[in-house]
């Protein structure tokens, strides 16, 4: 009951605030002074995504500072506070991390963006030529021999993200029965290293990748198709072609993008969190971001101030 | 030179000498006899595993919630970071108090050039203002002073820190005897396991990366403050006395300025180690140069980070030599009489200069800030070298990489899972006992066992294996380079001022060009070690061998040896115990390194370590730091005690 009459109140204050800013008065009794924190990682357009934010909310009259975290370990601190919000959830990469934050309490879902994001096996274009066949699976498979290294000798090798990403590769190369092997890269920066060398050599590969993502800028590439995608293939053995194994089907290719909150936050900020909940980028947003900085060269805030410049109609409906 | 050895202490080293063999002997049978060993001396029984990592994350939680420890951490980070806000106002303008902040560039890069004036001259002068300038015009100076700002607060707090506990330690034999051993740990923890407590008692931003960063930086202070205090001479101290000062004021005034040269050292080592820390710190949020360079990397841009990279390389050159100066510096004193404007002639230029630069900045803008749009930048030209140098490299690595990985390394890693780890602990009981008797027998035994208690045995001879790789290339790098060097004293200059450079760029950067001559496996990781292991290697030949007594160079060149003959014989026996610190240090920072490269993709103890970090498990996180130190305290035990004899038996000791 308290609760719910809380949730009035922040209805009621954000009510106030639009009014407020419909009048163009910068004041905003509701929201406090105290700097909204925002936490950045190392990949491009989660930095500009953030900046984009930090600078709607500066727009409204708050404070914003940015600090960079590991990307994991940020649930953790928004759960104490110690950052007020994160900006991308990725259900394959950090659905983990943010159930179990939820389930510990001290952070709330705020909505999800338009984008949706896919993770999955990729290949950059010029391995089509080398492998007919490709996207399938089955052709993939086809062409193992191709992608072997000296590590993993006769069968193909599958470059995956670091283990700390927690995807499921080995068990679904065995559960399709795939002669490959799968090497794990340290980080995201070995995985383009790698096909950056790859490339310039002309050799087959095929690795771990996501979209939106800048490396589709740079190199482009595609999905390796398997059998399709069945919610509770990674429990359920009898969905998927193998009926004795899990993880046997593709990995969601609509997976959410997500906006995550510190449950304090609608009630120091109610108004930022207002517009927290209303803000959603689709995909097309989110790479041209990513392409402002990876392509255009601009710094993260510069480029985040391009992009409001170019996009006032989008934002300027969600501080309404 | 004659072995001067007292008749029993021969009969002694004989027998030290024989149970040191047997025991090795018996490593080596129980290798052949692997077929038939019982599975417990194979591997030890997952009974026998001591859950340490679940001990440890029960005491934290403990100290941290259920005795409230997490309210004098944060009241700690409350403090740091009051003071971090001040220097990040001054530096780059962040909104808080006093809010008078940023200053113009170029205030700071002249005062860098009164200080180096003031310290060491023209040189210095022209590197202080250089280094800022390079900054500035490179359109780094926002990131650069975000990591001035923490390493500003970080240097003065771990000098304190590191002061009162030297004192403290020289006070009290019995606070020695606790600290000694703690210290020994923490200079040998890889950096990472410093990082997971700090998360869970701080938090992350930039005052967790000044935190972590004075926590890492302590040690050697304490240890070169304690080592200056022990060497003030009694005389000095008893003159002191004879004037009546008090325990307080013999310290204060006596002592600490007596052992001075030390402390400076000390404080030399804390910048050196701070500055490590920018990019590995800005994992848990500290700002500036690391972050950025992370970024770039992400990202595939290599000219962008290579020049972040000389930028953090040229603030450490920088503040070393300042550093150094001024440990080096004798006091100046002026005749009676001189008027003050002639005492103060540097420090009124330094008024001057920076009153006109922020008169400049108002009226020019650029004076102030440079902007990334109006800056220079040589990315292209960086990667268009890169690009050149790794066409050029790439085939000979390409036909090496499957030799190397098929017939020497995957063999070679085999080999090590392979041994049991019975045989392994007996091994180094045997080399222990070789080496330092019964005493070092033990405590190898110790460290191998603990390691085996912990769980993470097929993971710890990965990366023994890994390590093992690294240095003994490392050895056949450094030592042929160093010893080439050292010949004239030009060239040995120059090779340590490019030790200087490779050791102080951010290791980081190495990373991409191995992975892409190597690709993702462990050639790219060893040889990304090995980039960092060579460097003391090679740094500690040419100081060994310059540091072989002029005469004994004479007296062989009378006796008529040629300059093969002279190596050999005269400047390397002399010169070992220098080059065994070097392979010492060459071990620790392969360890170092080796943990680092689970960036690239590694199976050892650093993936995990990796894992820990981004799961925030304190308690694993410390056994895998702790078996990495084991490690490194084992190897180092063994070489110390090995130089000390080597050392008795030149007649080089005291």
């Amino acid at each position: 009951m308290l609760r719910k009459q809380a949730v009035t109140t922040t209805k009621m204050l954000g009510a106030a605030v639009a009014l407020t800013l419909g009048s163009a008065l910068p004041l905003h009794a509701a929201d406090s002074s105290d700097p909204i924190i925002i936490p950045i990682h190392n990949w491009n357009s989660q930095i500009v995504m953030s900046n984009v934010v930090g600078q709607i909310f500066e727009e409204m009259g708050a404070n914003v500072e940015y600090v960079s975290t590991d990307s994991q370990a940020v649930y953790e601190a928004v759960r104490n506070g110690d950052v007020t919000l994160e900006l991308e959830v990725w259900e394959g990469a950090f659905g983990a991390a943010f159930n179990a934050a939820m389930e510990k309490g001290g952070i709330v879902d705020a909505g999800d963006h338009n984008a949706v994001t896919r993770e999955d096996w990729w290949y950059p274009d010029y391995v089509a030529e080398l492998c007919p066949g490709l996207p399938s699976w089955e052709a993939l498979n086809g062409c193992a021999a191709m992608f072997a290294t000296p590590e993993t000798g006769d069968s193909g090798r599958f470059l995956g993200g670091p283990v700390d990403w927690l995807k499921h590769d080995q068990e679904r190369v065995d559960a399709l029965g795939m002669n490959f092997k799968v090497v794990n890269a340290g980080s995201a920066s070995a995985l383009w290293a790698e096909l950056a060398a790859a490339k310039k050599r002309g050799e087959p590969i095929v690795l771990f990748n996501w979209t939106p993502n800048f490396i589709e800028a740079v190199h482009p590439g595609a999905f390796i198709e398997f059998p399709e995608h069945q919610p509770g293939c990674d429990k359920d053995p009898a969905l998927g072609p193998n009926p004795n194994a899990t993880y046997d089907c593709a990995n969601p290719p609509n997976g959410y993008l997500k906006k995550a909150a510190w449950d304090g936050m609608a009630e120091k900020w109610p108004a930022a969190f207002a517009t927290l909940q209303k803000i959603s980028f689709t995909n097309p947003q989110i790479a041209e971001m990513a392409k402002l900085v990876d392509v255009d060269e601009f710094e993260p805030e510069e480029a985040a101030s391009e992009w409001l410049a170019a996009n006032e109609d989008v934002w300027k409906a969600w501080i309404q | 030179m004659s072995k001067v050895v007292a008749p029993g202490s021969e009969l002694k080293s004989a027998g030290k000498l024989n149970i040191g063999l047997l025991l090795i002997a018996l490593a080596i049978l129980l290798v052949v006899l692997k077929p038939y060993l019982p599975e417990f001396l194979i591997r030890l029984p997952a009974l026998l595993v001591v859950p340490f990592a679940d001990a440890i994350n029960f005491l934290f939680f403990f100290i941290k919630d259920d005795l409230g420890f997490i309210h004098v951490t944060r009241a700690i980070a409350g403090g740091v970071e009051s003071l971090l806000d001040v220097t990040a106002n001054l530096l780059y303008g962040k909104r808080r108090w006093p809010r008078i902040g940023p200053i113009p560039w170029t205030t700071i890069a002249l005062t860098a050039g009164c200080i180096g004036y003031a310290l060491g001259g023209w040189r210095l002068a022209l590197l202080g203002v250089g280094t800022f300038c390079w900054a500035a015009l490179m359109g780094q100076w926002k990131w650069t002073m975000e990591t001035m700002s923490v390493i500003v607060v970080a240097v003065p707090v771990a000098v304190l820190i590191g002061l009162l506990l030297g004192v403290a330690a020289w006070r009290s034999t019995r606070f020695e005897k606790v600290i000694s051993p703690l210290l020994n740990v923490a200079q040998s923890l890889p950096h990472f396991a410093y990082m997971i407590p700090v998360v869970v008692f701080i938090g992350v931003g930039p005052k967790s990366g000044a935190i972590v960063t004075i926590i890492f930086a302590v040690p050697p202070m304490v240890r070169m403050t304690l080592l200056g205090l022990r060497k003030v001479p009694p005389e000095v101290v008893e003159s002191g006395q004879m004037c009546g000062s008090t325990k307080w004021q013999l310290l204060r005034n006596v002592r600490i300025p007596t052992a001075r040269t030390e402390i400076l050292v000390g404080v030399n080592q804390v910048i050196m180690q701070s500055l490590a820390m920018v990019v590995l710190a800005s994992f848990i949020g500290m700002p500036g140069l690391g972050q950025k360079l992370l970024q770039l990397l992400q990202s595939l841009k290599i000219g962008r980070s290579i020049e972040i990279g000389i930028t953090i390389v040229l603030l450490a050159i920088m503040l070393d030599r300042f550093s150094k100066a001024w440990a080096h510096r004798q006091p100046t004193h002026h005749e009676r009489g001189t008027s003050w404007i002639t005492r103060h002639k540097l420090f009124l230029i330094w008024v001057l200069l920076v009153a006109a630069t922020l008169l400049l900045s108002t009226v020019f803008p650029l004076a102030a800030e440079i902007g990334r749009r109006q800056a220079f930048t040589l990315s292209k030209e960086f990667d268009a070298i890169v690009d050149w140098g790794l066409t050029f490299i790439d085939p000979v690595t390409l036909s090496i990489r499957a030799f190397l990985i098929t017939q020497v390394l995957v063999p070679m890693r085999d080999a090590y899972l392979w041994l049991p780890f019975s045989a392994v602990i007996t091994l180094f009981a045997g080399i222990g006992w070789y080496i330092g008797g019964r005493k070092s027998a033990l405590i190898c035994v110790a460290y191998v066992a603990l390691i085996a208690l912990s769980g993470w045995w097929d993971r710890a001879m990965i990366t023994a294996y890994m390590v093992s790789a690294a240095v003994v290339l490392s050895a056949l790098i450094g030592l042929p380079l160093g010893t080439w060097a050292s010949r004239k004293a030009s060239r040995a200059e120059r090779v340590l001022l490019v030790c200087d450079t490779m050791q102080t760029f951010p290791s980081f950067i190495y990373l991409i060009p191995v992975i892409m001559l190597f690709g993702v496996n462990d050639v790219a990781a060893i040889a990304a070690v090995i980039v960092f292991g060579c460097v003391p290697m090679t740094r500690y030949t040419i100081e060994g061998l310059r540091g072989v007594p002029e005469n004994l160079i004479e007296a062989s060149d009378m006796s008529g040896a040629n300059r093969w003959q002279k190596l050999r014989t005269v400047s390397f026996p002399m010169a070992v115990p220098t080059i065994m610190v070097g392979l010492n240090q060459t071990v620790m920072f392969s360890l170092f390194m080796v943990i680092i490269a689970a960036f690239i993709g590694t199976q050892d103890l650093g993936q995990e370590m990796q894992r820990a970090l981004s799961s925030t498990d304190v308690g694993k996180g410390l056994v895998l730091g702790l078996c990495v130190a084991f490690m490194g305290l084992m190897v180092d035990h063994l070489i110390t005690r090995w130089g000390s004899e080597r050392q008795k038996l030149l007649g080089l000791s005291q």
